[in-house]
């Protein structure tokens, strides 16, 4: 059971940080290439204050709180530059952390932080909180994607400059994505950082923003549940069969390839390519 | 003296840099594409170079198949993996180049295993002294292999009827194909002399380090990128310029910043501030 309970806790963790940057990447198509950095600011955040002897519960605000006010600084950046050039900058983002991590030494430096005191739910307890928040997570996206600011997202994602003739707001909208986006992946990071109760500056590579991209693209960019259902699939596989887990970035690397090049609108084209009967998937 | 140490090798470093940045520079400039996947070519490059090397000794050969293998091999990877995507927004041929940098990696490291092979006997290790400074034989040429090959390229490029007929695709494609230029035989061109030249680098990577590992085009690769964010997208003198550029910033920048921010994050800070003033790169014309 206990095996069982630790695999549901990392797939609800995943499912939360994949559906943090589909807001982001998905919903507002700012594209970014280092939101691991904000899973690290949210676990460095809750692991120092969990150290500190802040309860746990109150450390997810916290993480939520820091990461969301580093995200809108970065979001900032796609006020400043757009597609390509944004892509290139967070990427940027992601190594400017681990590199500041790498060299300190109160974060714990290149070895990383150990033996923080954990969440005090037990382990049901805490894989129903992670199932809870990456529910909630979901929920929050529909409600988005439903929902006025939706509509925006997707218009400044389609096409930036009409939205701004049409007199929205847009970095105010753009920033919002990131704040959003941001401060939930912080709060993975806080999950993630009691969940394994070690973090180190490798926990939070660029490998690691790929294999998030990775789950938003397969599942569909902008596509909640098909989101939710690749980032699941993906975390789990690599526990499922010892075999995948060496060649793991083998088959990530491969399947990134392969969707984008037969199906780049992922598992979620797919699905509306078969119920419509026809190849016409999302445009 | 020791400032004109740091100069020495931020241009040893930057020469690497430009030889690689170079070919994504190309392939930017043609396709608007951002080619992560050329560093697996720049590995490519290594791993044939030290298999070569060790086989039969002859540094020219090394060179020529190193060069050869990873030309063909970009010209087969535009055809197979890019041209299909042409049609796409860019992010698909982005995260697509990603997807194929990471599989290309892992298939290194499977076929060779993950420590990494290295020469038998390394070529070109013997000291040379210029004034005070020291360098190794091979850091002298590979110095010397980036100037004469970029300045030939650059010569080309503005002497020849291929060149100028690359340079016409890249101003205007749909003008150049109504001159009679055909898109595919240059853009085939552009793969096969920037991939070359990543496979070149790789060689001297590989000789300067007596080690090629599968993770060694990662660093460059992520570098290369930000060179040619600095330089312009797809101009070729400010790619080299900025490559230059970025070895300075690193080489100073571990010197006197290095308790604080790790080589990697020196050159991506460098990046981003100089991106927030000027997000068209420190060298494009506007």
């Amino acid at each position: 059971m206990d095996y069982e309970i630790s695999l549901l806790t990392t797939i609800g963790i995943s499912v939360m940080f994949a559906l943090s940057l589909n807001l982001i990447t998905g919903f507002c198509g700012q594209i970014s290439l280092g939101h691991s950095a904000f899973l690290g600011v949210g676990a460095y955040t809750s692991a120092m204050l969990t150290k500190a002897g802040l309860p746990f519960l109150l450390t997810l605000p916290a993480a939520m709180l820091l990461a969301g006010v580093l995200g809108v600084i970065v979001g900032m950046a796609s006020l400043r530059v757009r597609a390509d050039f944004l892509a290139i900058t967070t990427m940027g983002v992601g190594f400017l952390f681990i590199g500041v991590v790498r060299q300190q030494e109160w974060l714990g430096g290149e070895m990383g932080l150990s033996g923080f005191p954990g969440s005090g739910l037990g382990k049901t307890g805490f894989m129903l909180l992670t199932l809870g928040l990456a529910g909630l997570t979901a929920a929050i996206s529909l409600y988005i994607q439903r929902a006025w600011i939706g509509r925006v997202f997707n218009g400044i994602a389609e096409d930036e400059d009409t939205m701004r003739v049409l007199g929205i707001d847009v970095p105010r909208y753009k920033l919002a994505a990131f704040a959003i986006g941001t401060a939930l992946a912080g709060a993975a990071g806080g999950l993630y950082a009691s969940h394994l109760k070690f973090i180190g500056p490798d926990s939070f590579s660029f490998v690691e923003s790929i294999t998030v991209l990775s789950m938003v693209v397969v599942g569909g960019i902008g596509s909640v549940v098909w989101v939710a259902l690749a980032a699941a699939v993906l975390s789990a596989l690599p526990g499922w069969f010892q075999f995948i887990g060496d060649y793991k970035l083998l088959v990530y690397g491969g399947l990134l390839f392969a969707m984008m090049r037969f199906s780049p609108h992922g598992l979620a084209g797919m699905a509306q390519a078969v119920t419509r009967g026809g190849t016409h998937a999302r445009r | 003296m020791f400032v004109l140490e740091l100069v020495a090798q931020s241009l040893v470093q930057g020469s690497i840099y430009a030889l690689i940045a170079l070919g994504l520079t190309l392939v930017y400039g043609l396709l608007r594409i951002l080619h992560v996947a050329h560093a697996s070519l720049f590995t490519l490059g290594a791993y044939v170079g030290v298999l070569t090397y060790n086989a039969t000794g002859s540094l020219a050969l090394t060179l020529l198949a190193a060069m050869l293998v990873s030309g063909l091999s970009g010209v087969a990877m535009f055809r197979l993996a890019y041209k299909p995507l042409l049609k796409q927004p860019p992010h698909v041929a982005l995260i697509a180049s990603i997807g194929l940098f990471i599989a290309a990696e892992e298939c290194f490291r499977i076929a060779f295993g993950a420590s990494g092979l290295s020469f038998a006997n390394t070529p070109l290790q013997g000291q040379v002294r210029i004034g005070s400074l020291q360098f190794k034989e091979a850091e002298i040429a590979v110095m010397l292999g980036a100037a004469l090959i970029l300045g030939a390229l650059a010569w080309l490029q503005s002497h020849t009827r291929v060149g100028i007929a690359c340079q016409a695709t890249v101003s205007d494609p749909q003008m150049a194909e109504s001159f009679g230029i055909t898109l595919n035989t240059v853009r085939d061109l552009n793969f096969l002399v920037g991939s070359a030249l990543a496979g070149f680098a790789g060689v001297w990577v590989a000789v300067l380090n007596n080690l090629v590992e599968p993770t060694m085009g990662s660093v460059p690769s992520y570098k290369a990128l930000a060179i040619i964010v600095l330089g312009g997208m797809g101009s070729v003198p400010g790619t080299l310029m900025a490559a230059l550029v970025l070895g300075l910033v690193e080489s100073f920048g571990t010197v006197y910043l290095g308790k604080v921010l790790d080589r990697n994050a020196i050159a991506f800070a460098f990046l981003i501030v100089v991106l927030m003033m000027r997000p068209q790169g420190l060298f494009a014309k506007k």
